[in-house]
């Protein structure tokens, strides 16, 4: 684990009786990224994320923060995070400048009232830091639920699907914040199920899935790989289709809505083109339709299922 | 720690449910009193015992006064006071996991052991409080309306103590009632760390006081080979406080009794909570 390693799992595995939530995990994140950790809904972000902040004891596996093992050093490295893990909870019958008190008291017993302040503004809410929590729209609670992993200055943010539950504009919000979070040199590691998120957002990224890591590495790497999948919009589609799926250099073909994807290596595009001119077909547009989300799909559905 | 205790009183006390046994012992104990007041005593006066007791013996002075309604006052509440702790002491770890906010504070430094430290802190705290806010109210409000004098013991034998022994009488008892309690709160908070929903604790710490009762006092010799290993068993040693001569040796070993018990469920409890996995 070199210096720039700030969080780092080692065959990290849960087990709950017969099930495995997490299987021999192997994560690295450096410090300054905004990591993106990637699954569908059960597949074991939570619990990854439950065992690096101490919630949930791992079946085996190590878990090292600031190049220090947690299970020897949980105050000290507990005490340099901010999370956010799953949906906020508060104490509904308390104010919003109370409940950051209390879980400000937590980490440093006399905790800086303008530190308080200072997340509270972080987050617009500091005009309604003397409402209770009750009053609270889900979109503010998902704010001071950022805010509090804000309290004390921490060097890493692990936010668990902090966009989860919102609506387009609470979402845009919260993106907002973090992109804003990530320009001041913090460390964030955002779970996610959406994609998009992770792409707009995140420099490197795990996929994980059924409790095992798929692929790790920077996202524009992973996504700048030989296979491009490109949207063809072409008359007579499923002719067309019939047509490429019978060559050896198209890796799939699927028609959709009228639409033809087609995945090849770029340089095959030419190839293709003239292929479908000559056989009669009109050609409108060919568009490459490559995402994360295509990528992301893909892995899953290569022997990853 | 004293900074955890703290944040764990400004949540309790911040729930109004908290309130709910001062309300109840706010409301019912001026009402039992006025009652007592408006009836002229006549529950006493008419009842086969006084009266026997009034064909064989020259009462001088007031029997019906403050400190006998008092005494009253605790046999009555006593078996209620444990509906209120279960509602507080069962709601700590439950109703935080309940609610979410479990995993919101595990999340930061102070280790599990110091958190439900304070939260047994408080709980044991808020039962010594209800049971002084019953000393005080009764004792005060009692001899406000009926004034002093010797206090007449409902027990197998006739017992009158002394005005002077009274008040230290009355001190032990409530003490020992807090223990008993005590024990209670112990219990409630033992389910609340088994659970996650918040009314579960305070029903079960209510089944379990029920159904022990019952083996501890029903005349049953079956249930005679259990009775000792029950905290219920021991936990109305405060009436012993009033009994002459002081039975110390029966009120000693059940203070041990109880002492462990209170120990054996605090144990227990930290124990489960941690080593228990927050999915909640």
């Amino acid at each position: 684990m070199d210096n720039h390693t700030i969080l780092y799992t080692s065959h990290l595995t849960k087990r709950f009786k017969t099930v495995t939530a997490v299987e021999d995990l192997n994560l690295r994140i450096s410090r300054g990224d905004i990591f993106g950790f990637l699954g569908p809904n059960g597949s074991g972000k939570s619990t990854t994320i439950r065992m690096i902040l101490g919630l949930i004891k791992p079946t085996d596996g190590e878990i090292r923060l600031f190049d220090r093992s947690l299970k020897h050093n949980r105050k000290n490295l507990l005490s340099r995070i901010g999370a956010l893990v799953e949906k906020p909870s508060f104490y509904n019958y308390l104010s919003a400048r109370r409940n950051l008190e209390i879980f400000a008291t937590l980490t440093n017993p006399n905790p800086d009232h303008q530190d308080i302040d200072r997340v509270l503004d972080i987050v617009s809410l500091l005009d309604r830091a003397g409402d209770k929590i009750k009053t609270y729209s889900q979109g503010m609670k998902q704010r001071l639920g950022v805010a509090q992993a804000l309290l004390g200055k921490p060097e890493l943010i692990i936010l668990d699907e902090p966009t989860a539950g919102l609506d387009p504009k609470g979402i845009k919000e919260i993106r907002r914040l973090i992109i804003q979070l990530a320009g001041q040199g913090l460390t964030i590691f955002l779970s996610s199920h959406i994609l998009y998120e992770v792409e707009q957002m995140c420099r490197n990224m795990a996929i994980i899935n059924k409790g095992s890591l798929v692929v790790q590495g920077g996202v524009e790497e992973l996504l700048n790989t030989e296979e491009e999948i490109f949207s063809v919009k072409v008359d007579r589609p499923d002719q067309a289709a019939d047509l490429l799926k019978s060559k050896a250099w198209v890796e799939s073909v699927q028609v959709r809505s009228g639409e033809m994807t087609v995945e090849i290596k770029e340089e095959k595009v030419p190839l293709m083109t003239e292929l479908l001119v000559q056989q009669g077909f009109q050609i409108f547009a060919i568009q490459a339709k490559r995402s994360l989300e295509d990528y992301f799909l893909s892995l899953l559905g290569a022997g990853h299922d | 720690m004293i900074r955890l205790i703290r944040l764990e009183w400004i949540k309790t006390f911040s729930k109004w449910r908290t309130y709910i046994g001062f309300i109840a012992i706010g409301v019912v104990l001026p009402l039992i009193f006025i009652g007592i007041k408006l009836d002229k005593g006549r529950f006493l006066t008419s009842s086969p015992g006084y009266i026997m007791l009034e064909q064989n013996f020259h009462i001088i002075g007031n029997l019906l006064n403050g400190f006998f309604v008092s005494q009253l006052a605790m046999y009555f509440l006593m078996v209620h006071i444990p509906f209120f702790i279960a509602l507080v002491a069962g709601d700590q770890v439950a109703g935080e996991a309940a609610a979410g906010t479990l995993r919101m504070i595990l999340i930061r430094p102070p280790s599990r052991l110091k958190i439900f430290s304070a939260k047994a802190a408080i709980s044991l705290i808020y039962t010594a409080m209800l049971v002084l806010c019953l000393a005080v109210l009764s004792l005060g409000l009692g001899v406000l309306l009926f004034g002093t004098g010797d206090l007449l013991v409902r027990t197998e034998g006739l017992l009158i103590l002394t005005k002077e022994q009274v008040l230290w009488r009355f001190l032990m008892a409530y003490l020992l009632a807090i223990l008993a309690m005590g024990v209670v709160a112990s219990l409630a908070l033992l389910l609340s760390v088994l659970v996650e929903n918040a009314i579960g604790p305070i029903i079960g710490t209510m089944a379990i006081i029920i159904i022990s009762v019952i083996i501890s006092e029903a005349p049953i010799s079956l249930f005679e080979g259990i009775r000792p290993f029950l905290f219920t068993t021991y936990s109305k040693v405060w009436q012993k406080a009033f009994l002459d001569p002081l039975p110390s040796n029966d009120i000693l070993f059940s203070i041990i009794y109880l002492f462990i018990y209170m120990m054996l469920f605090l144990g227990v409890a930290f124990t489960i909570f941690n080593r228990r996995d927050i999915l909640s």
